[in-house]
């Protein structure tokens, strides 16, 4: 500005003005980062902020007002703080985001009382509205100079010239209808916080404060008889930099004692450690989500019992190596072997899997699927007496093995009825070599339908591969 | 020797014999496995609430040592859920566990629980905590290759905390060879092959060649085991499964009978 440089201006134009001027290509990746972190640190004041790209944000102050003292003391001190991170604000109070927006494109640090918002945002040129370059134009022309100019015309006029959209954004911006925010994140269930006048920085502190907001949080949902099902501490560093570390539970968490056991696992177990930099001057602890808490009879059922230990330890792990380490499998009907297993996370799955049916094994007969199953079936080299029978040698991984007892083929097909079921026929063989290992091996395609006939009058050569050990 | 030689010599052997005497006390419950000679062996049973080492000396024999982990685990856990903790890469290596076939085993699927952690450190403190939760019937650590980790004091911690919980630690480890550690039992286990039966014959339930290397109460030996899925226990080789197709070696040692027989 005090070249004479402003915003919108073409490059070569500022150039002319200014030629010295310095020019950087716009990161917009790095502006949108830096507006969430904005947003992150926002959330001290509220949990109901979206994001107004490019470069705004709207916080839903409604209710917390209070807790800072009052509307005017709170935008002041979000833009204190925002500009001693050498940022520069704007800032607007209103009834709904769209006046607030309107406002804020033209003046700082208006606060609109409820009901004035028509006579606020009259005077403000229609640019201030936020329209395409186009609408603005037109409304220029028409002399339409100010929102006040633009307000006093019949709105069907203005909505056959500019369409609904504009309409509903001038009525937006006079307070005449509601103009709701969709917040970045889903407002958490319970909150509790603590905030220190003077940052913390060791361990011990830290540990204390969340045990404090653990037992506090507990207190709140027990009044509702709820429990949480998963948890976030926010710890807000002085610097601004927020660092959000959740964690799920596979039962609605009611004690104390828990919820600090779970974080003290997580935040020993992280793969880069908190760092409290200069200090933290807030931390939230959030209950995301939270259940009703069905109270059970312990002490005449062990099962139950049982269970909830169960549970309580996969929530123990999960919190350290993460919730998709911890698995339960579930049963898929299908014969195709490797896909018989659906691996799910066990917290929230370990009910379903409890009561699944698994195929029954037929009495007397010896094991017939393999112990040990490979993802991805490898590759072997066979030498069969037979065109279509069992192995009669086969080397895998560069061992040779001599086939001793075999029984097969057992025909599995791939289901061709789904997408990637497009695949060869199957024969699986059970082998035995010399040694008395066991193995799962199968023939890919069968002969004569599905496998080509090489022109050359050569002998054809199918796949086999090895699928699984059995013990 | 001097009186305050003998002094602190008394001291000592009233110390071990506490230190034995507390892990004595530990009245160990026992499952049998089945194979009665075995049994015998290990004075009834395979101890719970104790640590137990299943080795592989090779990759090959990998799955046979899992099957015989299997077996103890089923033995063990008496319908209680199961932990099963494993390394990432130890699926790439020798396959991923198959549901079915744990089934096929007589194991029950819905009560595997499976762990996989990026390291042997997490293994190893998955497992201490695992141990701890005595709802458990048993916790299984597969540990693929040799290491360092798992020394005494590992060891130790591990063994510890299943006694006090009384949930059975099973220890897998494949690859490596058998270390000083405070293990109850350690077996090594190899594949046998299966009895010389017509071909028509079902073959190839688990039968494995164990080796009991170590007891910590007894005697060690090695025998050939059958995996009975039906039955859910260890079983002796049926000693001639099949008369009609019995194998040469067999008949040779008929025929070295025969005239004995006569001359009786």
């Amino acid at each position: 500005m005090r070249h004479g440089v402003s915003l919108g201006q073409p490059l070569a134009n500022a150039r002319a003005v200014c030629p010295d001027l310095v020019a950087h290509e716009a990161d917009l990746a790095a502006d949108a980062k830096l507006l969430e972190d904005i947003a992150d640190w926002c959330d001290r004041f509220t949990p109901l902020v979206a994001l107004d790209p490019p470069h705004g944000l709207s916080l839903d102050i409604t209710g917390c007002v209070h807790l800072f003292g009052g509307e005017a003391k709170l935008m002041q001190s979000v833009c204190d703080a925002l500009t001693a991170h050498g940022l520069t604000v704007s800032a607007a109070i209103a009834s709904n985001a769209v006046c607030a927006r309107t406002l804020n494109r033209q003046l700082h640090g208006r606060i609109v009382p409820d009901g004035e918002e028509a006579a606020a945002v009259a005077p403000l040129p229609v640019a201030a509205l936020g329209g395409s370059e186009a609408i603005t134009l037109g409304l220029r022309r028409a002399g339409l100079k100010t929102i006040g100019d633009v307000a006093s015309r019949g709105r069907n006029e203005i909505t056959a010239r500019f369409g609904a959209a504009f309409t509903r954004v001038l009525a937006q911006a006079l307070g005449e209808a509601d103009a709701p925010i969709s917040p970045r994140k889903v407002p958490p269930d319970y909150i509790v916080d603590k905030r220190f006048a003077e940052p913390v920085a060791t361990d011990t502190v830290i540990a204390a404060s969340l045990s404090s907001l653990a037992t506090m949080l507990v207190a709140a949902m027990a009044q509702q008889g709820k429990g949480a099902r998963r948890l976030e501490a926010c710890f807000f560093r002085t610097d601004g930099l927020v660092r959000v570390i959740a964690v799920d539970t596979g039962q609605p968490v009611t004690e104390a004692a828990v919820i600090d056991r779970l974080f003290r696992e997580r935040l020993e177990a992280l793969n880069d450690p908190l760092d409290p930099g200069f200090g933290f001057d807030m931390i939230r602890l959030a209950a995301g989500r939270s259940e009703i808490v069905v109270q059970q009879q312990r002490d005449l059922d062990a099962h139950v019992h049982d269970n909830d230990e169960l549970s309580a330890l996969i929530d123990r792990i999960a919190a350290r190596i993460g919730g998709k380490r911890v698995v339960v499998h579930l049963p898929v009907d299908t014969h195709i072997p490797e896909r018989a297993a659906l691996p799910l996370p066990a917290q929230q799955h370990l009910t379903a899997t409890s009561t699944a049916a698994w195929p029954e094994r037929h009495d007397g007969e010896p094991p017939l699927r393999p112990l040990r199953l490979f993802a991805r079936p490898e590759a072997i080299q066979v030498i069969a007496g037979v065109p279509d029978g069992p192995p009669a040698r086969f080397v895998w991984r560069r061992a040779a093995h001599a086939v001793v007892r075999a029984e097969g083929p057992e025909r599995i097909a791939m289901e061709w009825w789904r997408p990637d079921g497009q695949g060869l026929t199957r024969d699986y063989f059970r082998v035995e070599d010399e040694h008395g290992l066991r193995f799962w091996l199968y023939r890919d395609g069968l002969y004569d339908r599905e496998l080509e006939q090489p022109q050359n009058g050569l002998p054809v050569q199918p796949a086999w591969y090895m699928h699984g050990l059995f013990a | 020797m001097t009186g305050a030689r003998m002094d602190t010599l008394a001291r000592l052997r009233g110390r071990i014999a506490r230190l034995e005497a507390t892990d004595g006390a530990h009245d160990l419950r026992r499952v049998a496995l089945g194979h009665d000679e075995a049994d015998a062996v290990l004075q009834g049973g395979l101890a719970t609430g104790a640590l137990h080492e299943v080795f592989a000396e090779s990759g090959r024999q990998a799955v046979a040592a899992t099957g015989f982990l299997c077996g103890l685990a089923a033995r063990v856990a008496a319908r209680r859920p199961l932990i099963w903790i494993r390394q990432d890469f130890a699926e790439r290596e020798m396959g991923a566990l198959s549901m079915s076939g744990l089934a096929e085993l007589g194991l029950d699927p819905r009560r595997i629980v499976v762990v996989r952690t990026p390291d042997l450190d997490h293994a190893l403190r998955t497992a201490a905590d695992a141990l701890a939760c005595d709802a458990l019937g048993g916790v299984m650590l597969e540990v693929w290759g040799e290491t360092q980790k798992l020394d005494l004091v590992a060891s130790r911690k591990l063994t510890l905390v299943a006694q006090e919980s009384g949930v059975t630690a099973l220890l897998l480890r494949i690859a490596a060879a058998p270390e000083p550690s405070t293990a109850e039992t350690r077996w090594m286990v190899r594949s046998a092959p299966s009895p010389a039966v017509a071909p028509w014959m079902a073959w190839g339930a688990p039968r494995l060649d164990a080796e009991l290397i170590r007891n910590r109460h007894g005697q060690t030996g090695r025998w050939i085991m059958e995996w009975t899925p039906d039955a859910c226990r260890f079983s002796e080789p049926a000693a001639d499964p099949q008369p009609v197709a019995a194998a040469p070696a067999h008949r040779s040692h008929q025929a070295s009978a025969g005239p004995h027989r006569r001359s009786a």
